[in-house]
């Protein structure tokens, strides 16, 4: 039985090389941008040859074991009475085949990967990286992150700005249940545990956008809670860090300013704060940036004009169980706000 | 050969008649055998599966493109929630424990389990937790918070509605169940073997029962003390796991995982036990090297109860105390190890015959290892900290759980389904079965490794296109067709042949172990003669010469020494010789009753009805009052 399982290897192998070196530019934890993912992968790359060797092995010794037993069976009579006892064969060859290949073999393969697993998890662990020259807190809601700069004065949501080149140290918890923070091209993942601080470093290698995703499930809309992060060129995020520091300007165009009132008057600021507004609610994302993001709903829409509109229509048509409810307002209410909201950046 | 001299009829007759349930419905309720509870918990488990894997199909269907529509974020929520705890504790622990309360006593020439009415009550107590947790889909309010269960999430504030008090509940009654069924299987290994098998000649697949049994009894708690107190967190508020009540949400999952992480060997023991049996009986040989692998077994289960942090690499633990844990982890590598290469060389030294039971075994050896080697893989902190909670344990762990426990399962219910119908299942579907299943599980699971690498966490009901990951989705939930399909064969070839099959007299495969010294069917009393053990494969093995002593004893059990009285023989633990006679008890209507009043005291906590509780837990020590009330000597 075991010569198509042989047979379908090699086709297994080249399968696998192509689908884990596909598809550059989507979340791929085997195409590190950052220093996690790079010291990861090489630990998988170990781990993946030494565990296909023993594969291997167990198939071949598999095949081999099926042959020998028909040629055994082959060679003698059927002794159809099971009193008759088969005789134990190669009683001592086999004994030694268990205790070499069953425990000495494993102690060999596993010495390599527990020693890397230590190097690299020591490495890798925030405490031994030591201090960063940017903290950034992450906070994990219900289903949407919360992105603070608390050197800058800075907050926004669901998008990461770091600058390459550097290891910046994420700071995390959560304001109600378990939400992990993973974009798979820089880093591992860590929980956001409420109640607790947890820690990651990130260190991103070229510049770039890096999406990743929540991964622990964190309730109804778990599936749509995704994370962007990207990476600048220092002096590029210098520039974006000055940009976000000012408030959004004071919108002059009379329906934006229609719109900022519509923003109080409404009850959005129950939820949400505005930078420089008297918008100070804190249990929505903060909206001080929101013409310059590039989604709606932590990745669930693309941010543009349409998608806007018929998110603060009717949130929940897009992201069924976020926690935003449903507002009422006439069309022209809705396109005033609108051209208020594309005001903030 | 042992001694199992028939008989005479008169003798048989007596014995039946002491030994049988009661006719009729009354008997049903009332039955306490061993054959028949273990095989309610067979059929029922998989029955459960069933159910378990129609929650899969959805799972998949909802997943085969992006943006599917076939399920609603809170419906796919409860879909694999109740997946991952239909398969985990309505499934693969009863259909093992089953497994083991059928044949154990056969295979250690017992006749009964030595609590019978207490198994009775576990069945019971079975079946009412999972009417319990079916309910809830009947309900609507079904739970959604994941088989893990993790707060907050759980807890009063984010999921308010009562799909996770059905959920703590009906698990709690579960587990209560698998601790009954534990404590008759290591009492009846320790105390009830036969005369001779001492523990170094004891079968392999009761020494995995054993060690399952010990761990059931050291683990279980642990889930029902912290399922509890969630229940209590969430009924009266008092705040174990939340952390604005100075709980602690990672109370719950160190709870969890010290039972969680020795459940996946509590399943895994007793099917790497069966793998042993068919191994040896096909390859008509004496499993190579069975010291090494009962220390191998042993290792396992106790090392299991020191790994529990591998499920927590990503909540923030210090690096050095996750390096303890990665390297305990790996090292469940070298037991597994041995097991493995004790298969192949009694496959290699052996006389295989190909048949189905053995085609699962192969097929699992080849999964199982792939599994284990993600195994030491996901153990590896650092590596885990990318694949934690994506598809690629999704794939791991569907590669040890379904290679590793289901298709040994499998290949246990083709492999003993002539004990329990008299005949053997057809070979030609059989061998159907295990090839499409073989192609269906590895076309379904295999591409989840990939996605996992490409970022898909576990557990999303949707996906966006141009992520990569359409190909290995449909890929994956158009193999779990086919492994449907595979499972449908299987069924089939049972039922037909459960009618039509060749009469399977009591040894068909001509294999080692006492169950197969018993009709098939086995008689009620299981044995006329007690058998008595001289040697590791008895069925194998030259007879036994008796001393005068065991010669009496046995004698003297070919009837009840007295009208009416189940006698059991009992041995010591280590060399199993004659202690004493013990006399077991019979049928009763009130394992039934009390576990039935169990039940309603959890619907009325359930549903706030505390008068309801109240009264049925008085109904509860009623029923036991009744079932443990002394009866006059016959």
């Amino acid at each position: 039985m075991s010569a198509p399982v042989v047979g379908t290897r090699p086709v297994l192998l080249v399968a696998l090389a192509a689908g884990l070196t596909a598809c550059s530019g989507n979340p791929n934890a085997l195409d590190p941008r950052g220093e996690g993912a790079a010291r990861i992968a090489g630990l998988w790359w170990l781990m993946f040859w030494l565990g296909t060797a023993v594969f291997v092995l167990v198939l071949v010794v598999l095949a081999v074991a099926v042959v020998g037993s028909r040629r055994r069976r082959r060679g003698r009579a059927e002794p159809d009475d099971p009193t008759l006892a088969p005789p134990p064969e190669g009683e001592r060859s086999a004994h030694r085949l268990v205790v070499g290949l069953g425990i000495v073999m494993p102690l060999v393969i596993l010495l390599p990967v527990m020693v890397h697993t230590f190097r690299v998890g020591a490495d890798l662990s925030p405490v031994h990286e030591g201090g960063t020259d940017l903290t950034i807190e992450v906070i994990g809601h219900q289903f949407w992150w919360e992105i603070r700069y608390p050197d800058h004065g800075v907050v926004t949501a669901n998008e990461v700005h770091i600058p390459v080149g550097q290891p910046v140290e994420l700071q995390m918890t959560s304001r109600d249940v378990i939400h992990s923070f993973w974009v798979p091209n820089l880093h591992g993942k860590i929980d956001l545990i409420p109640g607790e601080d947890t820690h990651l470093h990130l260190h991103a290698h070229e510049p770039g956008e890096y999406w990743g995703i929540c991964a622990e499930f964190c309730g109804v809309q778990h599936a749509l809670m995704r994370i962007l992060v990207v990476a600048h060129e220092p002096g590029d995020f210098e520039d974006w860090m000055a940009a976000r520091a000012q408030a959004p300007p004071t919108p002059a165009d009379p329906a934006a300013r229609e719109g900022a009132e519509l923003f109080l008057e409404l009850g959005c600021a129950a939820c949400h704060r505005v930078a420089g507004t008297p918008a100070e609610g804190t249990r929505g994302p903060d909206l001080s940036d929101l013409a310059v993001r590039r989604t709606l709903g932590a990745g669930a829409i693309e941010n543009n004009r349409a998608n806007l509109g018929g998110w603060v229509a009717d949130p929940q048509a897009l992201k069924p169980g976020n926690l935003m409810p449903p507002t009422p307002m006439s069309g022209e209410q809705l396109q005033a706000l609108l051209a208020y909201l594309e005001t903030l950046e | 050969m042992t001694a199992t001299a028939t008989g005479t009829a008169v003798e048989h007759a007596v014995l039946d008649r002491t030994w049988s349930s009661r006719p009729g419905i009354v008997g049903w309720l009332t039955a306490v055998n061993h054959k028949q509870i273990g095989l309610r918990f067979v059929v029922t488990a998989f029955g459960f599966m069933l159910v378990g894997g129609v929650l899969a199909g959805l799972i998949r269907l909802q997943l085969i493109v992006p943006r599917a529509e076939v399920l609603g974020p809170e419906a796919y929520n409860q879909v694999f929630t109740m997946h991952g705890t239909i398969m985990m504790f309505l499934f693969a622990v009863p259909m093992l424990e089953g497994l083991g309360m059928y044949f154990v006593p056969l295979m250690i020439g017992a006749r009964d389990l030595p609590f019978p009415r207490l198994n009775a009550f576990g069945y019971w107590l079975y079946l009412g937790g999972g009417l319990i947790l079916m309910w809830s889909f009947v309900t609507g309010s079904v739970p959604d918070g994941g088989w893990f269960a993790y707060p907050t999430l759980t807890g009063p504030e984010f999921s308010p509605d009562r799909g996770l008090d059905f959920w703590l509940l009906g698990v709690t009654m579960l587990e209560v169940s698998g601790i009954v069924g534990a404590l008759e299987l290591v009492v009846v290994i320790l105390r009830h073997r036969a005369p001779g098998m001492t523990l170094s000649r004891m079968p392999i697949f009761v020494w995995s029962i054993l060690l399952q049994g010990g761990m059931i009894l050291l683990a279980f708690p642990a889930i029902i003390a912290a399922s509890l107190m969630l229940e209590i967190e969430r009924k009266f508020g008092v705040p174990f796991y939340d952390p604005t009540g100075e709980g602690n949400p990672l109370l719950w999952q160190h709870l969890f995982w010290i039972f969680g992480h020795p459940e996946v060997y509590i399943m895994l023991i007793p099917a790497t036990g069966v793998v042993s049996a068919v191994v040896q009986t096909f390859a008509r040989r004496p499993l190579v090297a069975y010291p090494l692998v009962v220390a191998a077994l042993t290792a396992i289960a106790i090392l299991s109860f020191g790994l529990w942090v591998h499920h927590m690499f990503a909540v923030g633990i210090p690096m050095l105390a996750l390096a303890l844990f990665s390297v305990a982890s790996m090292l469940i590598a070298i037991p597994s190890g041995v097991q493995v290469f004790s298969w192949l060389a009694t496959i290699w030294t052996g006389r295989v015959r190909w048949s189905t039971p053995m085609l699962f075994v192969a097929g699992f050896i080849v999964i199982f290892v792939a599994g284990g080697i993600t195994g030491v893989m996901v153990a590896s902190a650092p590596f885990d900290w990318q694949v934690h909670d994506s598809f690629f344990v999704v794939a791991h762990f569907h590669y040890v759980l379904f290679g590793g426990v289901v298709f040994p399962i499998f290949a246990a219910l083709h492999y003993w389904f002539p004990k329990w119908t008299g005949r053997v299942p057809g070979e030609a579907l059989g061998k159907a079965s295990f090839w499409i299943m073989f192609v269906g599980f590895n076309v379904a699971f295999f591409p989840q490794h990939f996605l996992g690498f490409l970022g898909m966490p576990r557990r999303v009901y949707t996906y966006d296109p141009g992520l990569g990951w359409e190909g290995h989705n449909l890929a994956s939930s158009l193999g779990t067709g086919v492994l449907t399909l595979g499972i449908l064969v299987f069924m089939v070839n049972l039922a037909v042949s459960a009618s039509r099959g060749r009469i399977a007299g009591p040894n068909p495969w001509s294999a080692d172990t006492l169950e197969w010294a018993a009709a098939s069917p086995p008689p009620s009393y299981n044995f006329g003669e007690l058998p008595v053990v001289g040697a590791r494969e008895p069925l194998w093995a030259p007879g036994v010469d008796l001393d005068e002593r065991t010669r009496a004893v046995t004698t003297a059990l070919r009837a009840p020494t007295a009208p009416g009285a189940r006698e059991q023989l009992a041995t010591t633990v280590v060399d199993a010789q004659i202690v004493e006679v013990t006399r077991l008890a019979g049928p009763s209507i009130w394992p039934l009753l009390t576990a039935a009043a169990v039940t309603v005291a959890m619907v009325g906590v359930l549903v706030d009805a505390w008068t309801l509780a109240v009264l049925a837990g008085l109904g509860v020590v009623v029923g036991l009052v009744a079932w443990l009330a002394p009866r006059s000597p016959a």
